[in-house]
């Protein structure tokens, strides 16, 4: 068994896991490009992925693209990306232009939704979602359905009171929703010291009477593997899951902040060194799955698609100011 | 038409609701075994199962919260808050969520979904158990707000609420709850949102009202008219969206406005009332609009003086209506 690489004894096949890479490696690129608009004045916002990929692939790898619901927070781009958002529809948030199916260029950029896709639109108070998570959950429980419903928050906002309150209902209910906190060390400038008075977010797990799960966030197939095993006893009807992936923000909390004044630069190099998108380059590596060769065509064919979705976006037209007042009840229009 | 009780005739409406559409469904807290604190949902466990029939943690933001969450995979919640003075810890699921979720998404997304809640006072309630709220979400965009007077409105606004694709508060004054009794039809016919009803006919005054005042508002022009005084009473039943056309055709009708409600006076609904008939009727008036609403302290305490000091009475909308009258 020695010889049987990780992802195939974890039932992914070649391609899957090379997909999965580029997804990260996708929503990377996105998200790069983002910082740079925003600091060249073309778009206003950016808040970003940076440093959570991994998780976020090996999570959205172990659902089913076919059936289970979404309610992401604002940093899930590599997560919307594999759920069929693309470089180019994340490009139209960016600019906020019409045609964005988030929003249509209404909310800020990293606000995802897609009913087409069954992601629920998001807001901008932190751990809303997580309700609405339980409320779907319930929704599938009630009908007999056997999708799930995956939620993701930080761990700033397991500090919010609709944390505890959905965590509870779904324990009592044992629903199926996979509760999955991105730790990525930082609430904007507030540390992970600061915030918690436990040791883990998964520890919070046990006051709800579930199964609370700590992954190194780094390692998308560690993720992938525990995420699979939380969504496979959410659909045979054995309730939800707390699970906590260790990550790291590597870029400031948005393109309005300045991490600077309170984290050292020593701390950021050090947590670049552990990134998931680099551990994951090495494995395909160490497997024979990808070489340099490969590596640069997957480079370029993701430069050549986000360059195209820039292009596309800054063309596309705003919406019209007269669509300001429409969409505030049904048929209003 | 059967004659029901306030209370009977939402309890009964929302039973038949649920039989017609297997997507509806309650949640709230003691709304299952117990069948709710004021007994509107009694029986439906038994007759719904505990499926449809939810009995919650004590968690209001997650009530609401979970209830979007429902609406949103396709199921239509009818959320209970135990008493309108709890609603206050889910006002950012009201408010940041289902009341943006249609316009935030541009039309992907909707929230076709109810919160029920006993609202008002005169019932020894003291300070938390008493409120009207209503004010808080009159002023925001994307809520439906309504506040049935009468048995058969309080059937035909609850149908409509569940039937409507937009999230709805729907308040309902607990001193009505046994207190009134009316004529309610046995067709299942909703009572459309938005649009305001003319309890009584008349030429002298105009009394603008909704909730417990539409009843004070009736009493005391029955008194009134023993002394030759007319008074046409309006009420609102929908707060938000407020029915212009009719509150303008009231106001024109008589030239003298009177606006009633428990609530208090500063930002409530009567001042949103008197600036829109101020802007569009101003030069249909012959006095200055007047208002009669609950006195400005945070809200009505336990003793009986107190609570009695605090609440609309009949008197005291009368004298109101003659003070007008006379102008």
């Amino acid at each position: 068994m020695a010889d049987v690489p990780r992802h195939r004894a974890l039932g992914l096949t070649d391609a899957q896991v090379l997909e999965m890479y580029r997804y990260m490696a996708l929503a990377r690129a996105v998200d790069e490009r983002m910082w740079l608009l925003n600091r060249a004045g073309k778009v206003p916002f950016v808040i970003s992925c940076q440093g959570q990929e991994a998780a976020q692939a090996g999570a959205g790898f172990a659902l089913d693209r076919g059936r289970d619901w979404l309610c992401p927070y604002y940093r899930d781009l590599c997560l919307v990306l594999i759920w069929g958002h693309t470089a180019r529809t994340e490009l139209l948030a960016a600019f906020a232009k019409a045609e964005d199916p988030n929003s249509g260029g209404r909310q800020m950029p990293g606000h995802y939704g897609d009913r087409r896709l069954r992601i629920l639109s998001g807001s901008s108070p932190v751990g809303t979602q997580i309700p609405h998570a339980v409320g779907i959950a319930l929704a599938m429980k009630m009908r007999g359905e056997d999708a799930v419903c995956y939620v993701s928050f930080g761990e700033g906002t397991s500090n919010q009171g609709d944390f505890h309150e959905a965590l509870n209902f779904a324990g009592v209910h044992k629903l199926p929703v996979i509760f999955f906190c991105e730790n990525n060390k930082y609430a904007i400038s507030v540390p992970e010291r600061r915030q918690l008075a436990c040791a883990n977010v998964a520890d919070r797990a046990q006051g709800y009477g579930f199964e609370g799960v700590i992954v190194d966030g780094m390692d998308a197939l560690e993720v992938y593997r525990v995420v699979r095993e939380a969504v496979d006893k959410a659909r045979r009807g054995g309730g939800p899951t707390l699970i906590e992936a260790k990550t790291y923000r590597l870029s400031p909390h948005s393109s309005d902040d300045d991490d600077r004044s309170y984290r050292s630069r020593e701390e950021v190099e050090e947590a670049r060194r552990g990134d998931g998108i680099e551990r994951m380059r090495q494995y395909l590596v160490s497997v024979g799955l990808l070489d340099e060769e490969a590596e640069e065509r997957m480079r370029q064919t993701i430069r050549a698609e986000v360059d195209e979705a820039t292009e596309y976006a800054e063309r596309a037209p705003y919406a019209a100011p007269e669509t300001l007042m429409h969409h505030v009840y049904a048929e209003e229009v | 038409m059967a004659v029901k009780l306030y209370i009977e005739a939402i309890h009964d409406a929302l039973a038949e609701e649920m039989a017609r559409d297997a997507r509806v469904f309650v949640l709230g807290e003691d709304v299952g075994v117990r069948g709710g604190v004021f007994r509107v949902t009694q029986g439906l466990l038994e007759r719904f199962g505990e499926a449809r029939v939810i009995d919650t943690p004590l968690t209001e933001s997650a009530i609401v919260g979970v209830a979007i969450g429902a609406s949103a995979a396709g199921l239509i919640p009818v959320a209970e808050i135990q008493f309108a003075d709890f609603i206050l810890p889910a006002v950012n699921q009201i408010i940041s969520e289902a009341a943006k979720m249609r316009y935030r998404s541009n039309n992907d997304w909707n929230c076709p979904m109810v919160i029920r809640a006993p609202y008002g006072g005169g019932v020894h309630g003291a300070l938390y158990h008493s409120q009207s709220v209503e004010a808080l979400f009159t002023h925001v965009p994307g809520l439906k707000v309504v506040t049935p007077a009468t048995p058969a409105d309080a059937a035909g606004l609850l149908r409509a609420a569940i039937r409507d694709p937009d999230p709805v508060l729907y308040f309902e004054h607990k001193k009505l709850y046994r207190s009134v009794r009316g004529e309610v039809a046995e067709s299942d016919d909703p009572v459309p949102i938005g649009r305001a009803k003319v309890q009584r006919e008349g030429d002298d005054i105009t009394v603008i009202t909704y909730g417990l005042g539409v009843h004070l508002a009736l009493e005391a022009a029955g008194r009134l008219a023993d002394d030759g005084i007319s008074a046409h009473v309006l009420d609102l039943r929908t707060l938000r969206p407020l029915d212009e056309e009719a509150i303008l055709e009231a106001a024109r009708r008589t030239g003298k406005v009177l606006i009633v409600h428990e609530d208090n006076k500063v930002c409530g609904v009567g001042a949103e009332v008197s600036a829109m008939i101020a802007e569009h009727a101003l030069f249909d008036l012959d006095a200055p609009i007047r208002r009669l609403a609950g006195p400005e302290v945070p809200a009505m305490g336990f003793a009986p003086t107190l609570e009695k000091a605090y609440m609309l009475s009949v008197d005291g909308v009368a004298e109101a209506m003659r003070a007008l009258a006379r102008f």
